[in-house]
């Protein structure tokens, strides 16, 4: 009788926690509803809502022009893609034929993009796992890129900088001198990245191994960018579905096959290279040309559907519109790589402990108001 | 026992002289109390400003420098706002324990700081079991923790402080071994032995090999009882918001904050005294001014601060099975090992002695 009062008494019990909506790993409003034995993890239910702002009706709304806008505040860290993916939907659907200049332009300040969005998220994931001084180094990089979109679009984060038809204005003139001073610059820096975090003992433990993703199951979940490409599950848009100037360009894709956290971050650090090569191939001969091809002031898009996708810092963007001949979409659709990217987290944390559901989200690299729209 | 080098001296006769010995004794022990209070605060507040302008240095940026000449009353100001702060708490706390808390942390804390030889003559408390009482005491903190994380209601303040328990009572082992080292060298246990010990050569010196390797595990698990980055798991604040201390507010938490830096702080000076010779001068150059000891132990204390702070702003935090890994199977083994490599150096006379 005692023995079983005594088993009972020293029964381990889950518990849940409410990690969120305000906690600082979560990286804005998400809340994760844990279940947790001791530190083991057995459950992780996202819950999402706390900034859902209608995008997708208020596009039902919006002319194309304003569309362009809205997308800025979905992920906001790669804005510039997310307002191309806009573009080249209403652009292909139009079947105008856009200037080269443009193209290559676009994927220049695409890549930038992309290169500033890797650096917040080296800078934070150093946070996530304790390191706090990366996020400074990665700041100070990123900073470099965003006085560039400064001086050419006037904004450092919403740029707004495409229009359906082309780009807002003509580059600055001090772009391409700028854009070549901070590949040289980058080029220096982005050992001391590996330097200060990747080969540090500590960081590989907590990293390798942690939150394993089979290819099979990153197919399943929707998995796309990085966190596919960790996983061996070759999905770079730009490779197999080029837009913009991607085809004149040779480039590797970053795969990594273990599937671990520690891929994850590897395939990041790889972009940043491929995405400096994709720049220097471009920089220095950007075609004369206008930066835009006329619109009609009220676009009216044909009647039917139009889907492109784009690949954006985080994954595989998607923009579905379809029209029914008016001057607003009848129904807007996007697809947003974090929301995939997020259905599998239950998947690869449980077992862990909390400070892997940290590091496995980390490497996720989620933006809250692109899942939330 | 007490303060015993020349001006406190003039202060202790005249003392006595002005009134009877029980007051006399009293109201010295309340000035040497107040005395180590003052240290304690100063010591505080300015260990914060370091660590903030160490960790700036380390982040390209400048740091509190607006607040007095080079930010120097940043963090009086920051204490005068905590001061302020209202004090808020969970409703269904057990309110006893979770005001009861912080004062453990702090009381242990400037415990501690009352045996440390600042120089020959500035030791408040020089007990025979000098280094015994620094590992007990140091370890008594981490009842506030619990009791905080406990008390306050609060699930993440409750993993923290469990995590807290399991760490401080793995890396004490380490503590007191990697001192234990050290004092078959010395035999004693008195920190003015030790000392005096030292005058023939530090004892890194003397004890060479198992002393660096001794001095390295001290500093790692000094490092993890001090629960300091990377070995932050109590407050990790990217999976647990504060840890322990996510429910206390104002000067509850300022407490908690302070013992903090200054448990960096004795352990650093435990490095000070048993590793490096205390208030001792390198190769003797200024022992003939006693008032310098103070400089030395103090220059030697920040440098090994200055080593912690290093740590914490490069190193990722670990996991809470990795750090008892690191114990248990990596740092445990070794410093059994090292204790009998050391007793064995010292039966066959193989330590070095000026």
């Amino acid at each position: 009788m005692e023995k079983t009062l005594l088993y009972e008494e020293l029964k381990s019990q889950e518990y849940f926690i409410n990690m969120g909506p305000q906690h600082p790993a979560t990286h804005g409003v998400l809340r994760l509803l844990l279940t947790v034995d001791g530190e083991i993890i057995k459950k992780v239910e996202p819950d999402l809502g706390y900034i859902h702002r209608s995008i997708e009706k208020m596009c039902e709304r919006d002319s194309y022009q304003q569309i362009v806008h809205l997308t800025d505040r979905m992920d906001y860290l790669s804005s510039h893609i997310n307002n191309e993916a806009v573009c080249l939907t209403v652009e292909n659907a139009l079947q105008l034929d856009i200037p080269d200049r443009v193209k290559v332009i676009r994927t220049i300040i695409g890549e930038l993009t992309r290169i500033a969005s890797h650096c917040l998220w080296w800078g934070v994931i150093g946070m996530d796992l304790g390191a706090l001084s990366t996020y400074f180094y990665g700041f100070r990089d990123r900073e470099m890129i965003n006085d560039i979109f400064e001086e050419t679009c006037g904004a450092r984060l919403t740029m707004n900088y495409n229009i359906p038809g082309g780009l807002m204005f003509d580059i600055h003139p001090n772009f391409v001198k700028r854009t070549k001073e901070f590949i040289t610059h980058f080029r220096n820096k982005l050992p001391e990245y590996d330097r200060l975090l990747t080969g540090n003992i500590i960081f590989q433990n907590r990293m390798k191994g942690v939150g394993i993703l089979s290819r099979e199951d990153a197919i399943s979940f929707g998995a796309s960018g990085p966190v596919g490409r960790g996983s061996g599950y070759s999905c770079d848009v730009r490779k197999h579905h080029p837009y913009s100037a991607y085809d004149k360009i040779s480039f590797k894709e970053a795969l990594q096959t273990e599937g671990d956290s520690f891929a994850r971050y590897r395939v990041r650090i790889d972009e940043m290279w491929e995405s400096m090569n994709i720049i220097e191939q471009l920089i220095d001969n950007i075609p004369e040309g206008d930066y835009k091809v006329a619109t009609n002031a009220v676009i009216k898009l044909p009647k039917g559907e139009f889907y492109q996708k784009v690949e954006t810092a985080r994954g595989e963007l998607g923009v579905y519109i379809i029209s029914t001949g008016t001057k607003n979409p009848y129904r807007m659709k996007f697809r947003s790589p974090g929301f995939s990217n997020l259905s599998l987290l239950n998947h690869i944390a449980v077992g862990g402990k909390i400070g892997d559901l940290v590091a496995s989200m980390a490497t996720l690299d989620l933006v809250i108001p692109d899942i939330d729209r | 026992m007490f303060l015993k080098f020349s001006i406190t001296k003039t202060i202790h006769d005249w003392l006595f002289e002005l009134m009877p010995a029980g007051v006399a004794g009293v109201v010295e022990m309340i000035l040497i109390a107040v005395v180590y209070l003052l240290i304690f605060a100063v010591a505080g507040l300015y260990l914060v400003l370091l660590e903030r302008r160490v960790a700036a240095w380390f982040q390209l940026r400048l740091g509190p420098n607006r607040v007095g000449y080079q930010g120097l009353l940043q963090t009086m100001a920051d204490a005068l706002k905590l001061v302020s702060k209202e004090l808020t708490g969970t409703e269904k706390a057990d309110k006893f324990l979770y005001n009861l808390a912080p004062y453990f942390v702090i009381v242990t804390s400037l415990m501690a700081l009352s045996v440390f030889p600042f120089s020959e003559e500035f030791q408040a408390f020089d007990i025979n079991i000098g280094i015994f009482f620094l590992t007990a005491i140091s370890s008594i903190g981490v009842i506030g923790i619990l009791l905080g994380g406990w008390s306050s209601n609060n699930k993440f303040a409750l993993i923290g402080a469990m995590r807290s328990g399991v760490q401080t009572i793995s890396y004490e082992l380490s503590v007191g071994l990697s001192l234990l080292t050290m004092v078959l060298l010395t035999e004693s246990l008195q920190l003015s032995e030790i000392v005096a010990v030292q005058k023939n050569g530090w004892l890194i010196v003397q004890g060479h090999i198992p002393a660096v390797i001794a001095f390295v595990i001290f500093m790692i698990a000094g490092t993890a009882e001090t629960n300091r980055a990377p070995f932050d798991l109590v407050e990790a604040e990217s999976e647990l918001g504060a840890g322990f201390h996510t429910e206390y507010s104002g000067m509850k938490f300022a407490y908690f904050f302070l013992a903090e830096f200054i448990n960096m702080f004795i352990i650093a000076a435990i490095g000070t005294t048993v590793f490096f010779g205390a208030w001792l001068s390198p190769f003797g150059i200024t022992d003939s001014i006693p008032w310098l000891g103070v400089f030395w132990f103090l220059g030697k204390t920040l440098l090994l601060v200055f080593l912690m702070m290093w740590f914490r702003w490069t190193f990722p935090r670990l996991r809470v099975d990795q750090l008892l890994r690191l114990e248990w199977k990596y740092l445990l083994p070794i410093n059994l090992f090292n204790l009998v490599f050391m007793a064995g150096l010292i039966w066959l006379g193989l330590t070095i002695k000026f």
